[in-house]
């Protein structure tokens, strides 16, 4: 399935695809803003939500100045439809109990941080900056997922077999990570962005140990599922879209 | 589920000061969580370089009730300041 939906340079389909996937994951993170199982819990998933709206910020202004017709990163955060997002599947996915919001950040995180890292070497100097910047980021926010999934996993009986449970349910989310198209073909080949399976190794070996630390077990099913990258989103999309998006849309270009 | 983690003390050491000083408490699971959190309640607007926890449980506290025998003895001996010497002007300000 290498059809692309956008006529967009691969840069700014790119910029779309990681702004896109921070956006959606910044936006699910703080519904949980006064709801967290505990008052540090509750800030602590306020700064990575916040950190991930930043860096939203960098990577639409990229996609935006790359497109060059005039839109700017909020045009593509509010005004556009569920079609044209590009976020990862994974991140759309219902926050559930703590326990899966703490399990999809941490196999996101596992993602995220060898993905800048190796973005921090793209030919593209913009791309380059904006992952130098958002590395350090990621890496904090792996360090404490991680750590939650194994006190959580190595917890109490009910908080091991939540996590188990979350899991099972968000491992078939993942298998998108690691499939390119022809876009990510053309990105590999300007050296602007890694081949998306070479990122695959470092987050089956990190997810693994921390697994392991964690007493779960990965699913033995390979099947993923797949479509963010190119539009294609589960329902739950449309009604984040909703909620993010009501004020400019019934209030167009309201200003505060 | 908070009432069920125990109490830390936190202690940052700011950008520009040498000591680390009591900023609050928090509820953690263990030490590197309670670091954890204390970096995210107490250093997100870049206050600090350095933090300390300590378990609450562990601090050992002078008694209110000790508090005269413990303090006013040193009330009025003023000789126990540094006041009484004269500074030469070479020294400039200390």
């Amino acid at each position: 399935m290498s059809r692309i939906a956008t006529d967009m340079p691969p840069l700014a389909e790119f910029a779309l695809r990681m702004g896109d996937t921070c956006l959606i994951l910044g936006h699910r993170n703080s519904e949980w803003c006064g709801h967290s199982p505990a008052l540090e819990e509750d800030i602590a998933l306020a700064n990575t939500a916040l950190d991930l709206i930043g860096q939203t910020q960098l990577w639409l202004a990229l996609a935006a100045e790359a497109e060059g017709r005039g839109r700017t990163a909020d045009d593509f955060a509010f005004l556009r439809d569920v079609s044209g997002f590009r976020n990862l599947l994974l991140v759309e996915q219902p926050n559930g109990d703590f326990g899966r919001t703490v399990m999809r950040q941490f196999l996101f995180d596992a993602w995220h941080l060898p993905m800048l890292k190796a973005l921090t070497q793209s030919s593209e100097v913009r791309v380059a900056e904006i992952a130098e910047k958002a590395s350090k980021e990621a890496a904090y926010h792996l360090e404490r997922s991680g750590d939650l999934v194994i006190r959580l996993g190595d917890g109490t009986r009910e908080s091991h077999d939540r996590m188990q449970v979350a899991l099972d349910f968000l491992w078939p989310y993942t298998g998108e990570m690691f499939f390119g198209d022809a876009v990510d073909d053309e990105l590999v080949r300007a050296g602007i962005a890694p081949a998306p399976e070479s990122l695959k190794p470092a987050w089956e070996a990190h997810v693994g140990s921390i697994l392991a630390e964690a007493t779960l077990k990965a699913p033995e099913r390979s099947y993923a599922q797949k479509g963010g990258k190119r539009g294609v989103h589960s329902e739950h999309l449309g009604y984040i879209l909703a909620e993010m998006q009501f004020l400019q849309r019934a209030y167009p270009g309201a200003k505060w | 589920m908070s009432s069920e983690w125990p109490l830390w003390e936190v202690f940052i050491r700011g950008q520009h000061g040498l000591n680390h000083r009591h900023v609050g408490s928090l509820h953690a699971p263990d030490a590197e969580m309670a670091i954890h959190n204390a970096r995210d309640v107490y250093t997100r607007r870049n206050e600090g370089v350095s933090i300390w926890v300590v378990r609450s449980s562990d601090v050992v506290a002078s008694a209110p009730s000790e508090k005269g025998p413990l303090f006013d003895p040193a009330n009025s001996k003023v000789y126990r300041h540094p006041t009484f010497f004269d500074v030469p002007d070479e020294v400039g300000h200390m």
